[in-house]
């Protein structure tokens, strides 16, 4: 809602000087988005009127001008081509400071020269300007410019909440200036406009609830070619509403000045009765901003026997719209149930001054008053005769008595707020109040939308008592235990940047193809409306978004890359969305950062492998699986178990996607559910053995398929006495060892919690291990 | 000069001749050794007569005790020569770097989230959480937003379906909560929410932490508190002022918008309210019998205040450069 300061201060009369105002209304819940001066400033510069102009004798572009600015006539060399006897100028005086440039008495091409004669772009009033400035013959001659064109304004721009539509008219914000500063009102002037034509128009409503009151006349004989006045057509584009035929520009104004929409009809391109109704289904209208839709049954319109001729509360029809040649129309001024029209502009894309306002609430007191208002105007400017007003009125909002007990108040703000305080702020605000044992019984406004209860009367009183009289209570502290989730999850977050990663926060949206793609879900949850197509799709995995940051870090001459992200991943469908918490990482580049001492390599799997396994204390496994994810290189990825459990996937990203996303490297990922992950059991203390362990090697050549932890699983099985821990500690292939085959070379650790071990008993054990080896898995004994 | 003294003086000059341990080994046999002359001349003894054998044994033995310590004091001082050779061979220039692993950061988020987590602990409030693809129920209609209420329009919403949408704000954990867990209570819910909108001030997902207690007596004045006393802690600054100004949420009332003094003006930081009645309503608490407020703040707003960053932009792009200022 914007408006011309000056606009709202001919109705309200207040002391407070712009900040101030901006301050009260602030404070009150009216937020003033923005208040500027009117154009840019500057000073001496009056109105001027061309008397007499005549060639300038050495140049061809320049004339010379007498200007008359009242009580003296000035000669002023001038060179624009719009410069000719009779006009009125804004003419700078010497002395006159302009945005750009400081008036001073100059010769020009030899002539004396005592003054300037403006253009809007020398005035700083507009960035392009042909020519200079033609005044209104209204002006008088000599009156300072700023004054004649009431140009010692400010545009105020309030951002509304949607509960007060009471403030979208400049009476509007005026009545509510007065009751926050105590200040007085000046009602709106309308007269009852006299029957001058007896032609009137029958209105049925169909729809008595969607339209409680609805008044419309006919006006005869106007002239929609008249200029309308300075003021008006400032004031309109002060509000930022363009200029378009005197007929519209008065409705648009009478709307912003009272706040209810009106819509005025070419009244000999109606056909019979005016109905307000539903529409059919499918039921066409071509509207006045040229876009023909289809309504649905929904849909309230204003009708006649041809059909629909407006979109109630939205927008009117093309069919009837007013143009230079109507010479009779009919005026419209309705209330429309907001909850009819709330959502009815959205859903056809469209928004309206008047949709804006009906669906927040109109004041139904008003709509004859702004009625007439229009229709003086109108007859004031555009000539014409007034027929009788058709009313029809059906149920109107109740405004139902509030009770407000000052103890709840009391409770609610916690402060007393004085009983004669809470009665002040009710008489200043309009609303009718009267005293009950426990408070008040007070009754809110037609043009307040927003009061149904107790608690809304709290916030009135709050409201205009002032927030900032209310003390703050500070907090007295107790104890509790943080819940453990955020904790753990910090942990998690706390090892992987202890181990050199970036945590990163990226989009919970990707693009389509790569979810079903990379991520693999052929079933993805995909946004109907997406802010852009790589922001489709709601991912199923973190992987797709770290390779975008890879990307966009490696284009920046990254080389090396350590990130991880916790998020929630998205599957499922309809009514049955599931949303699991990973923490994904990515790792890329060198192993190390780079340095002059240690040779450097790339990241491999078992370092990823490491980060992995440094996520929690207790034992994950690694497997090798058949349902790789198609991200993953199969040969380089293992699937993540804990405690049996599969909680995810590590590896290497597939050589296609290395190509697809054109990376020199392949990075290595991973991407494992945290729940699993952050459970926390209990665990039980193992006594320490007193006794050393013996220490066995032995290394083994088996073929190269033949998986370590394959090996190990099935010694640990075997339950083979006292032994403790068996472990790989090499691994060889090449020179001496047979094409695929393998040396593995194993430390065996073997304990008695009991006694120390003789040589006997190791080997035994020792050679009931290679025995198994040799019958599992073929192994041979190297030496 | 009788012999052992020759003996001795012959020791000293040999022992001094020694450069390593295992020459100075070798010296030592000469004299102390098997066949050493110093042995041998003990073993003489035998051949004395029985007055001299205590005399001459006892002269041989002071030369012996000297030879012996010559060899000592000459064993340690190639010990220290060769000591201090080593540490001068093994002297490093201790200024190269180190094999140093980046260091690491979380999030300038996360970073905020955990101070907001902290300070909200620090009074009793505990974290919940709730989902992302939210219903249109809990995102808008529990909280007094029905359908084609223009509040609606005041968040461009995601969706999914009809009914499913991303949520707009974390308060529809409120609701979620309330559902669940009977009063009193003291809950904060931080998390990412959604709105079609991308800017340098605006980005489709961001972060917000809602607030939310109630109990018989919280009021208004208590959360002025409890929003005065977090912002000072959060941005370190006891003269920091707090500016309460009426608004409007449908889900609470009275309601507020929270601004701060910041560079001689004001800024938005968040909403807040008292919870509104229809909200209780729809979660079955007696709001004659509880009250309370709940608060909404933005997180990235509150991280751009803190550190400086001026776009929005960077907390998403995820540029390395960026996030290693945040170590």
């Amino acid at each position: 809602m914007q408006f011309s300061e000056n606009w709202l201060r001919s109705y309200v009369n207040t002391s407070l000087d712009s900040d101030a105002l901006n301050h009260v209304m602030i404070m009150a819940g009216l937020d003033v988005d923005d208040s500027h001066p009117l154009g840019a400033s500057f000073s001496h510069v009056v109105v001027g009127e061309i008397v007499s102009i005549k060639k300038h004798p050495d140049a061809d572009r320049l004339q010379v001008c007498d200007v008359n600015i009242g009580d003296k006539t000035l000669q002023i060399v001038c060179g624009a081509s719009n410069a000719r006897q009779g006009i009125k100028v804004a003419c700078a005086l010497v002395g006159a400071k302009l945005p750009a440039i400081d008036i001073k008495e100059a010769k020009v091409r030899g002539v004396e020269s005592f003054g300037m004669l403006c253009s809007l772009k020398e005035l700083g009033l507009a960035e392009e300007a042909e020519g200079i400035l033609e005044l209104s013959h209204d002006l008088k001659n000599g009156s300072d410019l700023r004054v004649a064109l009431d140009l010692n304004d400010q545009i105020t721009t309030l951002k509304l909440t949607p509960n007060r539509s009471d403030c979208l008219s400049v009476w509007g914000v005026a009545r509510e200036v007065a009751a926050i500063s105590a200040s007085s009102l000046s009602p709106i002037t309308y007269e009852v406009n006299p029957i001058k034509q007896s032609e009137k128009k029958n209105v049925h409503i169909e729809e008595k609830s969607a339209c409680p009151r609805y008044c419309g006349r006919i006006i005869k004989n106007v002239d929609n070619t008249k200029t309308l006045p300075d003021g008006i057509i400032s004031r309109l584009e002060r509000s930022n509403i363009k200029s378009i035929s005197p007929i519209v520009d008065i409705t648009n104004y009478v709307l912003l000045e009272i706040g209810q929409p009106l819509h005025a009809f070419d009244h000999d391109q109606l056909q019979g009765d005016v109905i307000v109704r539903f529409a059919k289904s499918e039921e066409p209208i071509h509207l006045l901003n040229d876009t023909k839709i289809k309504l649905s049954k929904k849909d309230l319109v204003i009708a006649d026997n041809s059909g629909a001729i407006a979109f109630a509360g939205v927008m009117g029809g093309m069919s009837s719209s007013v143009t230079e040649r109507t010479q009779s129309i009919f005026l419209e001024s309705a209330f429309f149930d907001p909850n009819i029209i709330a959502g009815k502009a959205r859903a056809y894309n469209l928004s309206t001054d008047s949709s804006y306002r009906f669906e927040r609430g109109v004041d139904f007191a008003n709509t004859r008053l702004a009625l007439e208002r229009a229709s003086s105007l109108i007859i004031e400017y555009c000539g014409g005769e007034a027929g009788e007003i058709t009313e029809v009125v059906n149920a109107l909002p109740k405004r139902n008595e509030i009770h407000l007990r000052l103890k709840k108040l009391n409770a609610i703000l916690g402060i007393e707020v004085p009983s004669q305080d809470v009665e002040r702020i009710f008489h200043q605000l309009g609303f009718e109040i009267s005293k009950t044992i426990e408070g008040f019984k007070v009754t809110p406004p037609s043009y307040r939308f927003d009061i149904a209860i107790e608690e809304d009367l709290i916030e009135e009183v709050v409201r205009l008592y002032g927030y900032d009289k209310i003390p703050s209570h500070h907090p007295v502290s107790h104890q509790a235990m943080l819940p453990s989730s955020g904790a753990s999850q910090r942990d998690l977050k706390e090892i992987l940047i202890s181990r050199g990663f970036y945590e990163v926060v990226t989009y919970s949206f990707i693009e389509d193809e790569i979810e079903k793609l990379f991520h693999g879900n052929s079933n993805p949850i995909q946004l109907k409306n997406p802010i852009a197509s790589q922001m489709s799709t709601m991912r199923s995995s973190l992987w797709g978004s770290h390779l975008e940051v890879l990307t966009y870090n490696l284009n920046r001459q990254v080389s090396r890359l350590n990130i991880f992200e916790i998020a929630q991943t998205f599957q499922g469908a309809k009514k049955d969305f599931i949303e699991t918490e990973v923490i994904s990482g990515l790792s890329y580049g060198s192993f190390m950062p780079e340095q002059w001492s240690d040779k450097i390599r790339d990241i491999d799997f078992y370092d990823m492998k490491a980060h992995v396994e440094g996520l929690t204390s207790k034992p994950l496994t690694f497997k090798r699986s058949d349902k790789t994810p198609l991200a993953l290189h199969p040969g380089q990825s293992a699937e993540v178990f804990l405690e049996g459990q599969s909680i995810g996937w590590v590896g290497k990203l597939h050589p296609k996607w290395q190509q697809h996303f054109s990376l020199p490297k392949a990075p290595l990922i991973f991407e494992l559910k945290i729940e699993i992950l952050l459970q926390d059991k209990a665990f039980q203390y193992e006594d320490i053995s007193k006794f050393l362990p013996v220490r066995r090697d032995i290394a083994i050549v088996v073929d190269a398929s033949v998986e370590v932890d394959s090996i190990l699983d099935a010694v640990y099985k075997a339950k083979i006495p006292c032994l403790n821990r068996i472990a790989l500690f090499d691994l060889y292939q090449g020179k001496g060892i047979a094409e695929n085959k393998k040396s593995v070379a194993f430390l065996i650790l073997m304990q008695d919690t009991s006694k120390t071990l003789v040589d006997s008993e190791v080997d035994f054990s020792v050679s009931k291990i290679v025995e198994l080896l040799e019958k599992q898995f073929g192994a041979t004994l190297r030496n | 000069m009788n012999n052992l003294e020759h003996t001795l003086k012959e020791a000293r000059e040999d022992f001094d001749q020694c450069q390593s341990v295992t020459d100075l080994d070798q010296a030592k046999a000469k004299y102390l050794g098997k066949t050493g002359v110093l042995t041998e001349a003990l073993k003489s003894l035998g051949k004395l007569s029985a007055e001299e054998k205590p005399k001459v044994g006892a002269e041989i033995n002071v030369v012996k005790q000297d030879v012996e310590e010559a060899l000592e004091k000459r064993r340690e001082a190639i010990l220290n020569a060769s000591q201090a050779k080593q540490l001068e061979e093994e002297s490093l220039d201790v200024t190269l770097p180190s094999r140093k692993e980046d260091q690491g950061s979380l999030h300038p988020v996360t970073q905020t989230l955990h101070r907001v987590e902290s300070l909200f602990h620090s009074i009793g409030f505990s974290v919940v959480h709730g989902p992302q693809i939210e219903s249109d129920f809990y995102n808008f209609t529990a909280l007094n937003i029905p359908e084609s209420h223009p509040a609606r329009a005041m968040h461009d919403t995601f969706y999914i379906d009809e009914s499913y949408v991303l949520r707009t704000h974390t308060s529809p954990v409120q609701i979620r909560h309330l559902e669940k867990n009977k009063p009193p209570l003291k809950i904060i819910s931080p998390g990412r929410v959604y709105r079609v909108d991308s800017d340098a001030t605006h980005s489709p997902m961001f972060h917000q932490v809602e607030g939310l207690w109630v109990d018989q007596q919280v009021s208004f004045a208590d959360l002025k508190g409890v929003i005065e006393d977090f912002l000072q802690n959060f941005f370190e600054n006891k003269d920091l002022k707090v500016r309460f100004r009426p608004s409007y949420f449908p889900f609470t009332e009275p309601s507020a918008e929270i601004d701060m003094s910041w560079k001689g003006g004001w800024l938005e930081i968040g909403g807040c309210g008292m919870v509104h009645p229809e909200v209780f309503k729809h979660v079955g608490i007696d709001s004659n019998q509880y009250q309370g407020f709940a608060f909404g703040l933005g997180i990235e707003r509150l991280t751009m205040l803190r550190y400086g960053v001026q776009d929005l932009r960077h907390f998403f792009n995820n540029d390395l450069r960026f996030l290693q200022q945040f170590i």
